[in-house]
């Protein structure tokens, strides 16, 4: 069963429109990525999902209950800011205890329970020395690991991160990434995070939903996504990618004496021409002096740590072509600027034009 | 500044400081510490220190007993109570709207936002004899708002409590204007955070927003208090001057000035002086430990 239910919402700003029409189902334990470039309605959605802000038509519902009726205390939402928003006041012990502290009297634990659980939080986010210290006295990983035990000391069903790892350098977001993945698995977390990076999507998430333009453009796993991306957007949003101008006819697109079927995009009989789009890595370079597939020239190398990237020229195109490959594949190449390859697209998906 | 050392020598003289080059100083790359410190001694010694000691050296002209006299009388000590006590209340009568002033223009849009933004202000701006006219103009028995209360049987004007009311209105600004940058700075987040935690808006107030504006607001009532303890021009005109009941000690002051009685004024304002940088001091300390209750120490 679902544990969010989100049914045809929209929500505009003045003349922006956000969302419109935007459904989704998140199951108990999934670790949902949404992923889009800015302005996409990603961060909207999860502020709804959080009810920090309301949905102008359509509804969320928590575990069947419609979040209207169900105000955000009583959602049991952990909230991450993308910027922390640690009460700057507070020692570190006092942040993560606040959730507890502003219980109703009734619930609220006696201060030697508080003491003990936010011990424990603070342990689980490696922080337990570190306690009194303030905010401004800790890195951005350590800001961010205190707003995250500060969610979670609430017990919340559902976790949701805007832009987890946005303000961090890149080797403390890496650690920090699988560190959440852990967390999560053995927490029993529900979570939904915002991004626009889609390699902290692919890697982190059971399911990654694109977005644009305030819309659901596909909803699938990192392979799904990556591999078979429903429109050019998602195509281009996911990395990198070499569009080839090809024909298509009947249910097969063909480009570089090549013919590759259209499993889900049937184009109709007649000729017409398109864009085949194909992944750096998927390109490769035919063995031997065949005189098969596609005339290129190498233009460029980059050595980029474990691959290597070569820009190729093809005739007829104005950008170059990206290929990309392991550094024992580039040497048995024996790849250098100039020198004349044949290409070939090992996977490739086309779209009309 | 010659002892200084070049920004490039730093980190060689801090490896051994001689003892003897003992200096007020702090190295710093900052510049020109030398010369502003100069002259901001200089600047408060012409400015205040030296009207400040003609006057103790006026004041103790007197021999103890008539300073006594002068500065203990049944109806000095109403009028420092009254001046002290009016100060103190408008202040924090202040401190609490002024507060929801700021909050309204920081927080909410509305039409002729600016213009309100601006009235604020004007309590600055207008001579204090004119708001002291128009006040009593208003609360007095027969103005506008006076003969609203009036049948309630309050007088406002012409009281005590126009003391009050004069030393509320030219205080106002302070509060608005002091707060007013520290509320736009507190970043939205930190209020959804704590909505998401499970506070209410009042628990959010308290112990999210309250702290990170305790120390303007402190510093907004310190303003207002001191403003409203030197108030002359307005109060005169509302306050009726009763001595024992509605005379303020600045007006005390002035009286002994006409009777050409310069030591005995001298007096009085010493002990207001004293009094007065006593509680600015209390409420300077009071600030210090809110702010680093506030995290910035």
């Amino acid at each position: 069963m679902a544990v969010i239910d989100i049914h045809a919402v929209s929500k505009q700003f003045g003349s922006f429109t956000a969302l419109r029409q935007v459904n989704m189902a998140i199951k108990e334990g999934e670790l949902v990525a949404l992923l889009g470039p800015s302005g996409s309605g990603k961060t909207t959605l999860l502020r709804i999902i959080a009810g920090l802000e309301f949905a102008d038509q359509g509804h969320v519902s928590f575990e069947g209950v419609d979040a209207a009726t169900n105000p955000m205390v009583k959602r049991r939402v952990g909230f991450v800011f993308q910027h922390y928003a640690l009460f700057k006041h507070m020692s570190v012990f006092e942040n993560v205890a606040f959730g507890l502290r502003v219980m109703p009297s009734g619930q609220r634990p006696t201060n030697t329970d508080i003491k003990r659980r936010v011990e424990e939080l603070l342990e689980l986010v490696h922080l337990g020395n570190l306690a009194g210290r303030f905010p401004t006295q800790l890195s951005g990983g350590q800001r961010q690991r205190v707003a995250l035990a500060r969610a979670l000391a609430i017990e919340p069903r559902v976790l949701l991160l805007d832009e987890p790892f946005g303000a961090l350098d890149a080797r403390v977001r890496k650690d920090l990434r699988r560190w959440l993945r852990r967390l999560h698995d053995e927490m029993g977390l529900t979570s939904v995070f915002v991004t626009h990076d889609q390699e902290e999507a692919l890697e982190l998430a059971d399911r990654v939903v694109v977005m644009n333009n305030g819309e659901i453009i596909q909803s699938g796993t990192p392979t799904e996504v990556y591999d078979t991306p429903a429109t050019p957007f998602v195509y281009e949003f996911l990395g990198n990618v070499n569009r080839i101008p090809c024909q298509l006819e009947g249910d097969h697109a063909s480009f570089w004496g090549q013919s590759i079927l259209l499993e889900d995009l049937p184009v109709g009989g007649q000729k017409r021409t398109g864009l085949a789009y194909v992944r750096p890595h998927d390109i490769e370079v035919v063995d031997g002096r065949a005189t098969m597939g596609q005339p290129a020239i190498v233009r460029h190398v980059s050595m980029l740590g474990s691959i290597v990237r070569v820009d190729l020229a093809v005739e007829g195109a104005e950008r170059p072509i990206e290929m990309e490959l392991s550094r024992t594949k580039f040497q048995q190449l024996d790849l250098r600027t100039n020198s004349a390859v044949h290409l070939r697209a090992c996977q490739a998906r086309a779209f009309p034009a | 500044m010659n002892s200084l050392p070049l920004v490039s020598e730093v980190s060689r003289a801090a490896v051994a400081i001689p003892a003897a080059r003992f200096s007020l100083v702090k190295r710093s790359v900052l510049p020109g510490f030398g010369i502003s410190l100069g002259f901001t001694l200089f600047y408060l010694g012409v400015i205040v220190l030296i009207p400040l000691a003609a006057m103790g050296v006026k004041a103790s002209g007197l021999s103890w007993e008539e300073f006594v006299k002068a500065t203990l009388s049944n109806r000095a000590l109403a009028a420092y109570r009254l001046s002290f006590g009016a100060a103190l209340l408008a202040a924090a009568i202040n401190a609490v709207f002024g507060l929801i002033t700021a909050w309204v223009l920081v927080r909410y849009d509305f039409p002729f936002k600016r213009v309100v933004d601006a009235m604020v202000d004007l309590p600055f701006a207008l001579p204090t004899a004119v708001a002291g006219i128009a006040l009593a103009a208003i609360y007095a028995p027969n103005g506008w708002i006076g003969q609203l209360a009036a049948p309630l049987g309050w007088k406002i004007a012409f009281t005590p409590w126009g003391v009050g009311v004069a030393l509320t209105f030219i205080g106002l600004p302070f509060v608005v204007r002091t707060v007013q940058p520290v509320l736009q700075d507190l970043s939205r987040d930190v209020e959804e955070a704590a909505a998401s935690l499970g506070a209410t808006r009042w628990q959010t107030f308290r112990r999210v927003i309250m702290p990170a504006i305790a120390p303007s607001l402190m510093t907004g009532y310190a303003l207002a208090f001191a403003r409203g303890l030197g108030e002359y021009g307005s109060v005169i005109f509302i306050a009726g001057n009763l001595p024992m009941i509605s005379e303020i000690a600045p007006l005390l002051i002035i009286g002994k000035l006409e009777q050409y009685d310069y030591a005995g004024a001298a007096a009085i304002g010493m002990v207001m002086l004293a009094i007065a940088f006593l509680i600015l001091l209390g409420i300077n300390l009071l600030q210090r430990w809110a702010r680093v209750r506030g995290g910035e120490g």
